[in-house]
């Protein structure tokens, strides 16, 4: 039943947000401010995850094909389809949903305890609008183009750590990423992305719109937020996984 | 002039107001007293529109508040500027991006227009040359001239302080209580101040407000205190050694 009460609440809260921000200029303004702080601040530990993740992916594919009956290019393909497929949105969201998430609710957390939102209430202004948006519509802008880059650096991580290890050259991995290509699997993975963002910076501004209290409770929110950020993320992973790839 | 009407409000078994009437003048400090958890900080909350109460009415010159939709209730809004008791500036902005911050969100005023109207509010609170400082970095007592400034950067008709002396040495305080008190008069605000400082009631107080246990007890000018007969109040009064 709570369920349902907060997932009231939280529809009722983008209601709120989906308004005409108050001065278009502001919210460029925001707009610009916002992707810096998502999607500039989280290069550095984005580049370092998907690199080893494609590192890795390929050692274990390599580990699990040793057969010698199967060509070497396959760990390229099914390394190529796995981090495209699943790894580069699905684990940079959850990454993201860490950082981004609980980084959003405890910003506006803090400014619900300390009355800045009341501040903006009763200047006139739609806090959660002013709050929330910018933060959302940056997330939705940036986080797609984290998971592009992530699949790119997984790709040369898999290629870089195949000729390192000795498992398979560079020429036979990038045969492999060009056998079978469908650019479908990346639209797949873009739908993904799309979705896991808004979740993310949505699920995370509702959580920190909804704090009252003081600092105790400023860390409860940024909990809730990652916590039920990651329970969408793969929620949602499996229904557009069979949406998408069992139509 | 702000006329207050049978409001009530509870919270969930809790009657944390219990049909209070008021009337709160043009151009004068209103005092609304009272001891801790009375239902003071609830009653601004309702003036201001935080908090709906459940029946009565409150009526900003002529205009009930509660009956209004959801824009002329921002109209109402624009005209209200509030000073609080933690004073809520915008830690992400700077002193003069926060007072300048009502001005952007509402004017067409250009940038030269915004900051001459920036510095001469807050050279109105005696505050220069902090214009570049974060709230972090500026003390408990600029923090509240940054909350005053901020108030009245759109000339508002009603002035809101919760607790405006919280927190702030008895120098201090008695500075924000003479720039409240000149700024009421100055422009002519219908100003609503929620404390239990005694003291800045007996400087500046002109229409007291007793609320006592969620109900009005007493109100009047501050010189019928002492005559008025009631017991809580003055039982309030010798606790704070007038």
């Amino acid at each position: 039943m709570r369920f349902f009460q907060h997932f009231g609440e939280y529809l009722l809260f983008l209601k709120a947000v989906f308004t005409k921000p108050e001065k278009g200029k502001i919210f460029v303004k925001q707009i610009f401010t916002e992707s810096n702080n998502i999607g500039v601040g989280s290069f550095a530990i984005i580049s370092l995850i998907s690199t080893f993740i494609g590192a890795v992916s390929t050692i274990q594919i390599g580990y699990q094909l040793v057969s010698g009956i199967l060509p070497d290019y396959l760990i390229g393909r099914i390394v190529r389809d796995s981090n495209i497929l699943e790894f580069a949105p699905t684990v940079t969201a959850l990454v993201l949903a860490g950082k981004v998430g609980s980084n959003i609710a405890s910003e506006i957390g803090t400014m619900k305890v300390t009355e800045q939102v009341d501040a903006l209430e009763i200047m006139g202004i739609n806090a959660a609008n002013y709050t929330s948006l910018a933060k959302i519509v940056s997330g939705v802008i940036t986080i797609p183009m984290l998971v592009l880059y992530a699949m790119m650096l997984s790709l040369i991580g898999g290629a870089i750590s195949g000729w390192a290890s000795g498992i398979i050259s560079v020429e036979s991995f990038v045969k492999g990423l060009r056998t079978d290509f469908m650019g479908y699997n990346v639209v797949f993975a873009l739908t993904k992305a799309y979705t896991f963002s808004f979740l993310i910076t949505s699920v995370s501004a509702f959580q920190g719109f909804r704090t009252e209290g003081g600092a105790l409770e400023v860390g409860e929110s940024s909990t809730k937020a990652v916590v039920y950020s990651c329970m969408s993320i793969i929620f949602f992973d499996y229904i557009i996984s069979q949406l998408m790839l069992f139509k | 002039m702000i006329v207050i009407e049978n409001v009530n409000k509870t919270f969930g078994t809790k009657h944390v107001l219990k049909d209070i009437s008021a009337n709160l003048y043009k151009g004068k400090c209103n005092f609304i007293i009272g001891a801790s958890g009375g239902g003071k900080s609830v009653l601004m909350k309702c003036m201001v529109g935080l908090v709906t109460p459940e029946t009565g009415s409150i009526t900003f010159d002529g205009r009930d508040f509660l009956k209004l939709n959801y824009k002329e209730k921002i109209n109402v809004r624009k005209d209200i500027g509030m000073l609080f008791q933690n004073t809520a500036l915008f830690d992400s902005l700077n002193v003069e991006e926060n007072v300048a911050f009502p001005l952007r969100m509402f004017t067409d005023f250009t940038e030269e227009q915004i900051l001459d109207r920036v510095n001469f509010c807050l050279g109105r609170v005696n505050l220069v040359n902090l214009n570049k400082l974060f709230p972090s970095n500026i003390s408990g007592g600029q923090k509240k001239r940054v909350g005053i400034a901020r108030a009245i950067a759109l000339n508002p008709k009603y002035l809101f302080c919760d607790e405006p002396n919280s927190g702030l040495d008895p120098l201090t305080s008695r500075v924000i209580d003479e720039l409240i008190k000149d700024i009421t008069k100055e422009y002519n605000i219908t100003t609503v101040i929620n404390t239990h400082d005694m003291k800045s009631l007996f400087v500046m107080g002109e229409n007291i407000v007793f609320i006592h246990q969620g109900a009005k007890w007493w109100e009047g000018e501050k010189e019928g205190i002492r005559s008025s007969g009631n017991k809580e109040l003055l039982a309030f009064m010798e606790a704070s050694e007038f």
